[in-house]
């Protein structure tokens, strides 16, 4: 994100480039995204450890560093473009996030602390076969009260679901609807009655598991029943985090096509100074400009009534951007462009793999619409 | 807009809100006179030109026109913050100078920058207060994305430039009273070295002005054809030979002044009623391609806000006009298809038998004047492509060329 950032926060940004070029260069991205876990432990740990990243957007009172989505977004951008396999989104932006809106403060106490320090945490949601990432995916009922939480039921596409150790789970009240009803459960893994199984992800730099739950004991965060419209806050911020990291990659395709175009020579002459590849080039300018426009417009805008509206603005738009965008980097490198050995398609991988996160563009257009519905 | 004014802002702002409230009437919609005639009559036409030069002169005398040129040259003498508030403020009042404004910023920046003492004296006042008029002659049938390519003659002979030749594309030259005229002084020197920048009084003998009827039924655009027209030697802007300077200068101002217009035509959340009208609103297919449309409303609303707050907070703004002008188009041609699509079979009706006086036809058909009009979009392209990313221009055969050996477009 390369938008109006204070000096702190343009030097925060250069500091985080810095530490994961040297940290996780492309051939490292490609060992770990070969690992069963996914990410390095040590640079994980000083992450957490010497810059603190875990705990970017947590209160210092539950062991953050007490920024706003700002600096969320800033290290989110970074991580995009380095496409550094490891689970911050999983932990701290939906885990973290979630915990903040939804959990009691004696349990955000309890828990975010470990985050920040580099816990692994997940958020369990999407169900097998509904494949949408919302309310009408949730169908795992909130067990009754005298049954200790024990959960019951299949969670899906579950971010670091294999690594995690702590794990929130969304159930909700039978009979209810929608983003009513809503319960999310704390507990623990490993645990008896939770069965985590690793699936292959299409993009393997986000490791994804299905979690098989069978009587697993939990407890509620917050109010029972009551996690709806809190979830919703915590979505919706997730959502423009994804965006930023989404726009990381976008600007680092981009970079790439466009130096490719500028050296690459056929015919005698750069394949740039062509107007196909020139206009392709210049397409993608238009996007990532619209891109990094609607995620400040929605960040600013963060507590605020438009909040929702603007962040499924600005996944409606990335989702579709930044995948045209690797495309048109893999397209542009021409031959080289798909070879397994070239980049290009992992950031492809990562582009696609957005797109589905939290929704995809169809499911943020439909949501806008009902927005716009409401005050027509 | 998120940010609030500094006290100086406000104050202005308050000043130019109740200067408007006694001199306008508020916005209603889609209907108001400031959208345009509604009716493609030249009688039509020039009644609205004449309202839009009514309200240049309202502005001007109230203070508001020019706001950022120079008090000497009878501007306000106040800042870019100053101009877009009152665009902000203005957006909410059935109002507009239509095209004036427009063809003003071309004109008077040139002069000021390159025009003569006695030009800027004899012309600058009646420019800003919209009493003497003037239309661009730029574009020709062989100069259009390759603008330096005319080949309008002005032929020396003595005091005088005799010209003869064919502009196309002149926006309003048949209400208009005078002209910027790019001729050919030099045919032997390389194209852009042999132009010169004239100031052409549009009344006198030899100039004939033929309105050309676009696809939407107007008469936006004329041809002007120059049969051996005398012009003062006194009327060169700039130097004779180097008037492509003054013509850049020009140009510059055309396609940021075209993606940041404040004035806009109905919204997009407006469609949602007009679907739900027409009974479409349930149709998936109709709801993503009108919030598809809201979207790119609203990314185009979010790049101008960018754009006006570095503006009002003393940046460089770091969006490119290009941009601004691609999306602009692109997002208007979207939002008018949508609305004549919503119509199902009665979008196939016109005039009065067409909803709401065939506004949604009136606007798919102009989609050229985005698209086209101030540089099509492939040129604009080409602009983000090598302005802002380096990229290496096409290989050009009319370097270091005499312009009488260069092939034009009709020569094959």
């Amino acid at each position: 994100m390369a938008f109006i950032l204070s000096e702190e926060q343009a030097e925060f940004r250069d500091t985080l480039r810095r530490f994961f070029s040297e940290t996780t260069p492309s051939d490292d991205v490609r060992r770990l995204m070969d690992t069963a876990e996914g990410y390095d432990a040590s640079v994980w740990s000083t992450m957490a450890e010497e810059l603190g990243l875990q705990g970017v957007p947590f209160d210092e009172r539950h062991g953050g560093q007490g920024f706003g989505l700002d600096e969320l977004c800033i290290v989110a951008g970074e991580l995009g473009r380095a496409l550094v396999p490891c689970p911050y989104f999983a932990s701290v932006v939906l885990a973290g996030g979630v915990l903040k809106h939804v959990a009691s403060e004696a349990q955000r106490e309890a828990l975010l602390p470990r985050i920040a320090s580099g816990a692994v945490a997940t958020l369990a949601l999407v169900e097998p076969g509904q494949g949408r990432w919302d309310a009408t995916s949730i169908r795992m009922e909130t067990p009754p009260e005298a049954d200790d939480g024990r959960l019951t039921g299949i969670k899906d596409v579950v971010l670091d679901g294999t690594t995690a150790e702590i794990i929130l789970v969304v159930t909700r009240s039978p009979g209810s609807r929608g983003w009513e009803g809503l319960s999310v459960h704390w507990l623990e893994a490993p645990i008896e009655g939770m069965q985590p199984k690793a699936l292959q992800p299409m993009d393997a730099t986000r490791k994804l598991a299905r979690l098989h739950f069978n009587g697993a004991r939990s407890q509620v965060l917050g109010q029972p029943g009551e996690a709806g419209p809190a979830l919703q806050v915590a979505l919706d911020e997730a959502l423009v985090a994804l965006c930023a990291e989404m726009v990381g990659g976008m600007e680092f395709v981009h970079e790439s096509a466009v130096d490719y175009a500028r050296s690459r020579h056929q015919f005698g002459r750069p394949i740039g100074s062509f107007q196909a590849i020139k206009h392709k080039c210049a397409d993608v300018q238009i996007d990532l400009e619209g891109a990094r426009a609607a995620i400040c417009a929605a960040r600013d805008a963060a507590g605020s009534d438009e909040f929702p509206l603007l962040a499924s603005i600005a996944k409606a738009h990335c989702s579709d951007a930044y995948y045209r965008a690797t495309q048109e980097n893999v397209q542009i490198h021409g031959g080289v462009g798909f070879t397994w050995e070239y980049d290009a398609h992992l950031y492809l991988r990562r582009a696609k793999s957005s797109q589905q996160l939290l929704g995809d563009a169809d499911q943020h257009r439909e949501r806008i619409a009902r927005t716009l519905e409401a005050h027509a | 807009m998120q940010r609030s004014d500094t006290p100086e802002q406000a104050e202005f702002r308050t000043e130019v809100r109740e200067w408007l409230e006694a001199h306008a009437e508020p916005r209603k919609g889609e209907g108001d006179w400031s959208n345009g005639p509604r009716e493609h009559t030249p009688e039509a036409e020039a009644a609205y030109f004449e309202r839009c030069r009514e309200w240049q002169r309202t502005r001007f005398d109230g203070g508001f026109a020019c706001i950022t040129w120079p008090e000497k040259y009878g501007g306000r003498g106040g800042t870019p913050v100053q101009e877009i508030i009152y665009g902000q403020e203005e957006a909410h009042f059935d109002v507009t100078a239509g095209f004036l404004p427009a063809s003003i910023s071309l004109v008077g920046p040139a002069l000021m920058r390159h025009g003569s003492v006695e030009q800027c004296k004899r012309y600058l006042r009646p420019l800003m207060r919209g009493e003497e008029t003037w239309c661009q002659l730029f574009s020709e049938p062989d100069a259009g994305s390759d603008l330096a390519a005319v080949r309008t003659r002005a032929e020396r002979d003595g005091d005088e430039f005799v010209v003869n030749g064919q502009k196309l594309w002149t926006t309003s030259a048949q209400h208009c009273d005078y002209g910027i005229l790019l001729a050919r002084t030099n045919a032997e020197a390389p194209k852009h070295a042999g132009i010169t920048f004239l100031l052409v009084d549009m009344k006198i003998p030899g100039i004939e002005v033929r309105p050309l009827i676009t696809m939407k039924g107007d008469r936006h655009f004329n041809e002007v054809f120059f049969t051996d027209v005398r012009v003062d030697v006194a009327n060169v802007c700039g130097e004779i030979d180097r008037g492509w300077a003054v013509a850049k200068t020009t140009l510059a101002n055309e396609s940021m002044m075209i993606g940041t217009g404040t004035q806009t035509q109905g919204t997009t959340a407006s469609l949602v009623q007009y679907a739900m009208d027409h009974g479409r609103w349930e149709d998936p297919l109709v709801r993503q391609r009108v919030a598809e449309a809201y979207v790119q409303e609203r990314l185009l609303g979010f790049l101008r806000d960018r754009l006006q707050e570095a503006v009002l907070e003393g940046r460089m703004p770091d969006v490119d006009g290009s941009v601004m002008k691609i999306l602009w188009s692109e997002s208007r041609t979207l939002r008018a298809e949508v609305g004549l699509d919503i119509q199902g079979t009665d979008g196939l009706l016109a005039g009065d038998d067409a909803f709401d006086h065939a506004y949604w036809q009136q606007l798919v058909l102009d989609r050229s004047m985005g698209s086209v009009g101030g540089g099509t979009l492939e040129v604009h392209r080409n602009g983000i492509g090598e302005r802002v990313l380096g990229l290496a221009r096409e290989p050009r055969a009319d370097r270091d060329v005499a312009f009488r050996d260069l092939k034009t477009s009709t020569e094959g």
